[in-house]
């Protein structure tokens, strides 16, 4: 089957989904990130890569750190950047959002970063654009969120190095999550020795099982011997959905507390996409604490997004010589 | 015309290059900068040659992939290992060193890479060959040997088992 976010010589041209894409990629992907990552310590943080390329942040979801993430690697590799939020309206969502690209495209853009709440968004959107453009999802319902999904797989790197021989944890509502869905792809794709998650029944996929990963619903023994912890964001409409009872119960079984951590491994890393709710899916005193490498992801994200936005208009350069 | 290098010739002109880099530099604390990699390869072993105490810090590498002028042409690189410069460069004198100059074009990336780190008081350039075939107004302070070679003929410097140059005829090897 031919996968849609590859030119024909396997280069990533769109950026729509981990699925389907190989290690070598996602290794890729991690390199380029390392060296983008040195440019924080010059005195100009940019290169002159993509001068001249037009990226267009079409933001129809809310969103600070991602934006702002896409924004600065966009500016750091020295591209014009445009910020689109434009709020859904239900009725008329097909339509304007045709035409919403299609005004996009005649303004001469080369890439759109594009974060929705339907899942699907940015395919469907990859699959009507022209093809000098290229798409990067940056969240679309519960489905996935690639570009986050490499930031964890980095910052994991940074601090563990050999995927093999890890166990890494995911403990919250995998079910809704498109970060956990892409971030059990990243792991199982890097050959992560052991996926979990952890969480509430009602909260995990009923096809846990397929993607390969073990299920708990019980933290002591979910994170015993656990290197890598990564809480995911709860919800609040998850609690008015009737899928759970109380937020202070949640964190009574699920929220990782000093005590819950101190069941895995004792160098084990704290991880959450944000944003976090204290006292809710993780503790004060662990989201700050010296296990934590929070803000690093957030660090990450830049050189993780310059990497993809590189690679991704750089595979542009192969279309432009077939057509 | 073609002016083969026999291998064997290298470490002279590795010597004779250090000589010059001593006459116009010694005094001036100067830093050195390789390009990846056939660069980095040279000014290490000139490094061996002049004394680590020649230069005021530790070898610097760059690598020049994100100034590079062809990347609408052709995408991304290959990696290498990332750009390290550990020390400022401002106003200093900087030793820049790369294995072949022809087009001028990696010099011109790596120019623009490295006043993107600060202000240097002056930048020399020392190459191991130089070749015809120059297609910006950039040319080496500090030259190993200059030849004269076919379009069609390339020049490459390996590095197992030690220098070596590789001389491949209207090859894709650029």
């Amino acid at each position: 089957m031919t996968n849609n976010q590859l030119t024909e010589n396997g280069h990533l041209r769109h950026f729509l989904t981990i699925e389907g894409l190989k290690r070598p990629l996602l290794t890729e992907i991690m390199d380029h990130a390392e060296q983008y990552s040195s440019l924080s310590h010059r005195q100009v943080k940019k290169v002159p890569l993509l001068r001249g390329k037009t990226i267009v942040n079409l933001f129809f979801e809310n969103s600070t750190r991602t934006r702002t993430t896409f924004e600065l690697a966009a500016k750091r590799l020295s591209a014009d950047v445009i910020n689109l939020n434009i709020s859904t309206s239900a009725t008329s969502k097909g339509e304007s959002l045709l035409d919403t690209l299609h005004n996009l495209e005649s303004m001469h853009c080369d890439m759109f970063v594009v974060r929705h709440n339907q899942s699907g968004a940015a395919e469907f959107i990859a699959q009507h654009v022209a093809p000098h453009i290229s798409v990067i999802n940056a969240g679309d319902g519960c489905h996935a969120h690639p570009t986050q999904a490499m930031l964890d797989m980095f910052t994991i790197r940074r601090h563990k190095q050999h995927f093999p021989d890890l166990r890494v944890a995911i403990i919250g509502d995998i079910l809704h999550s498109r970060v956990a869905r892409s971030q059990i792809h990243a792991l199982s794709t890097l050959g992560v020795g052991e996926i979990r998650v952890i969480g509430p029944k009602t909260l995990l996929p009923s096809d846990c099982k397929t993607l390969g990963v073990h299920v708990y619903h019980d933290m002591e023994a979910g994170l015993k011997d656990v290197d890598v912890i990564i809480t995911l964001r709860l919800q609040h409409e998850r609690m008015e959905g009737a899928l759970l009872p109380s937020a202070r119960e949640y964190f009574q079984c699920y929220g990782l507390t000093d005590d819950k951590l101190s069941i895995a491994n004792p160098d084990a890393i704290v991880m959450h996409p944000g944003p976090i709710n204290r006292g809710v899916e993780i503790a004060s005193s662990v989201a700050d604490g010296p296990q934590s490498v929070i803000l690093e992801q957030v660090t990450h994200g830049i050189a993780v997004r310059m990497a993809v936005m590189s690679i991704a208009l750089g595979a542009q350069s192969e279309i432009e010589a077939q057509s | 015309m073609t002016t083969q290098i026999e291998n064997s010739e290298l470490p002279q002109l590795l010597q004779s290059m250090a000589d010059e880099i001593h006459d116009s530099l010694a005094g001036k604390n100067p830093l050195i900068i390789g390009i990846h990699s056939g660069g980095v390869w040279i000014a290490e072993a000139l490094v061996d040659i002049l004394d680590i105490a020649f230069f005021d810090a530790p070898l610097g590498t760059l690598n020049i992939a994100y100034y590079r002028d062809d990347f609408t042409r052709i995408g991304m690189h290959p990696q290498v290992k990332p750009s390290d410069l550990p020390f400022n460069v401002d106003d200093r004198h900087l030793l820049l060193v790369d294995d072949v100059l022809q087009s001028g074009r990696t010099i011109r990336a790596a120019l623009n890479e490295i006043f993107d780190y600060g202000r240097p008081a002056s930048v020399t350039l020392a190459v191991l060959i130089e070749r015809n075939g120059h297609e910006l107004p950039i040319h080496a302070d500090i030259i190993g040997q200059s030849v004269n070679l076919s379009a069609s003929q390339h020049i490459k410097l390996s590095n197992n088992d030690g220098l070596k140059l590789e001389f491949t005829t209207n090859g894709d090897a650029e």
